[in-house]
């Protein structure tokens, strides 16, 4: 019993049948009592108003929006390594998952800065490397739609994956280079006692777990989907001898 | 390897295209900023330094899929690949030959266009500098994007989209040392940077290349 079982398409479909609706479940109960807790049930801050409350979608999709490429990279290595194709597919399934939530994170990020800094967008490190994310996303799936032989396009995609890992990295020290810009520090980090006042700290929590549930969900359906994609065509194949 | 990296510069010489092409679009791209922002030239000198590094750098971008395209059309690429040269040299060979028709001459040239857009004295050595030690890394990589769209129909848009990205950290160090040059501050950072971004990806993007065009000859 080991977790590579589940590299083999069935035993992952079987699985994933079985976990998809408890983690739909735990996403949607988060989402909601998270999202309702932080918009109606806490204070307006004193110097940023009600404005705060787009802390709730802002902060998880851009966590997210991070986290997806990583589990990207890591699904592409697995690929490149151990020839798995239920990860190439998962890795497939989570760069549209992943580009949507740099997409919110971006529009939110507008939306509040616009009240609060007096403009939409800023030349700022943080938001200029998000803005390069969503290039590294577009051209990642870009080049998955451009292939036409499944297996190439996944050698293809995950070396352009580890690639663009090493280049996002190095873009977000270089745009370091023009000084620290509007947007503040990082909201939360592990290392610090406390981060946001309690009253915003634990709905935001629930709604940063109703995001990474909603991210396991989406890449759950989307590699199920490819997967019987997969086989649609290999049946299609059969049925037409050519 | 001598022999293709000779070979790859006789066929951009006597082709045309590719060795004047890149920089007559530098010329008109930095003939075409002063006309669309208008001629005052406190303005345009200073941002020459960021005209000049956006245009050489969209320059080098024109030129990409001949690196690679012609030679996969016309077979040559599969017999290079089956020949005794390693494929990384293979692919640092066409890459220098694209720096040495695209890149060096770039930068040679960019102080000749500095001087039409007023950039300051000072600043014409870190130009020239930042250009010849940064435009390597834009062939290198460009050869990259070259090798992940080979074969691919209308591959030129999405080489563009894939190559963007991945300009983004050489373009920044780049254009901060000619601009730090150009108004006399500090550039040790960000020079080691570009120097450092540059000799890596030269280093080490051979064997992703390689490793994609191998994937593409199967």
């Amino acid at each position: 019993m080991s977790l590579w079982e589940y590299s083999n398409p069935v035993k992952f479909l079987k699985l994933s049948s079985r976990v998809l609706p408890w983690v739909s479940a735990l996403s949607g109960i988060c989402l909601i009592l998270g999202l309702f807790w932080g918009f109606f049930w806490t204070p307006d801050d004193y110097r940023m108003g009600s404005t705060v409350k787009i802390i709730y979608i802002h902060v998880p999709a851009a966590l997210m929006a991070i986290n997806a490429w990583f589990m990207m990279l890591v699904a592409s290595l697995i690929w490149l390594i151990r020839r798995h194709h239920v990860s190439a597919l998962a890795a497939k399934a989570a760069a549209p998952v992943g580009l949507v939530m740099t997409l919110i994170a971006l529009i939110t990020g507008a939306i509040w800065g616009q009240p609060m800094w007096g403009t939409w967008w800023a030349w700022d490190p943080r938001l200029t490397s998000f803005l390069i994310l969503f290039q590294f996303y577009i051209g990642y799936l870009a080049l998955w739609k451009a292939i036409e032989n499944p297996d190439n396009a996944a050698d293809l995609t995950s070396i352009l994956c580890i690639v663009g890992s090493v280049f996002a990295v190095l873009s977000r020290y270089a745009v370091n280079f023009w000084s620290q810009g509007l947007h503040q520090g990082a909201s939360l980090s592990l290392d610090k006692e406390k981060n946001v006042a309690d009253v915003f700290y634990h709905p935001l929590l629930l709604s940063i777990a109703g995001f990474i549930f909603l991210f396991l969900a989406l890449v759950l359906i989307g590699t199920r989907s490819e997967i019987r994609m997969r086989r649609a065509l290999v049946v299609a194949a059969r049925r037409m001898p050519s | 390897m001598r022999a293709v990296l000779l070979r790859d510069l006789k066929l951009a010489m006597r082709l045309g295209g590719g060795f004047g092409l890149a920089i007559m679009f530098f010329l008109i791209v930095t003939v075409l900023v002063p006309l669309g922002i208008g001629p005052d030239l406190a303005l345009l000198s200073a941002i020459s330094s960021g005209i000049l590094w956006v245009g050489a750098l969209l320059a080098c971008l024109l030129s990409l899929d001949r690196i690679l395209s012609l030679d996969y059309e016309d077979g040559t690429l599969d017999h290079l690949a089956i020949s005794p040269l390693p494929l990384e040299n293979v692919i640092l060979a066409k890459a220098t030959a694209h720096w040495l028709t695209t890149g060096l001459p770039l930068g040679l040239a960019s102080p000749l266009l500095g001087l039409m857009l007023g950039l300051p004295l000072e600043g014409f050595f870190w130009l020239l500098l930042s250009l010849v030690f940064g435009t390597p890394a834009l062939s290198m990589i460009g050869t990259f994007g070259a090798t992940l769209t080979l074969g691919l129909k209308r591959g030129g848009l999405l080489l563009s989209i894939l190559v963007l990205p991945l300009y983004v950290p050489t373009l920044i160090f780049g254009a901060e040392v000619a601009r730090r040059g150009s108004i006399g501050i500090e550039l040790q950072t960000p020079l080691w940077m570009l120097l450092g971004v540059s000799f890596g990806v030269v280093a080490v993007l051979p064997f992703a290349s390689s490793a994609v065009l191998r994937i593409n000859l199967r």
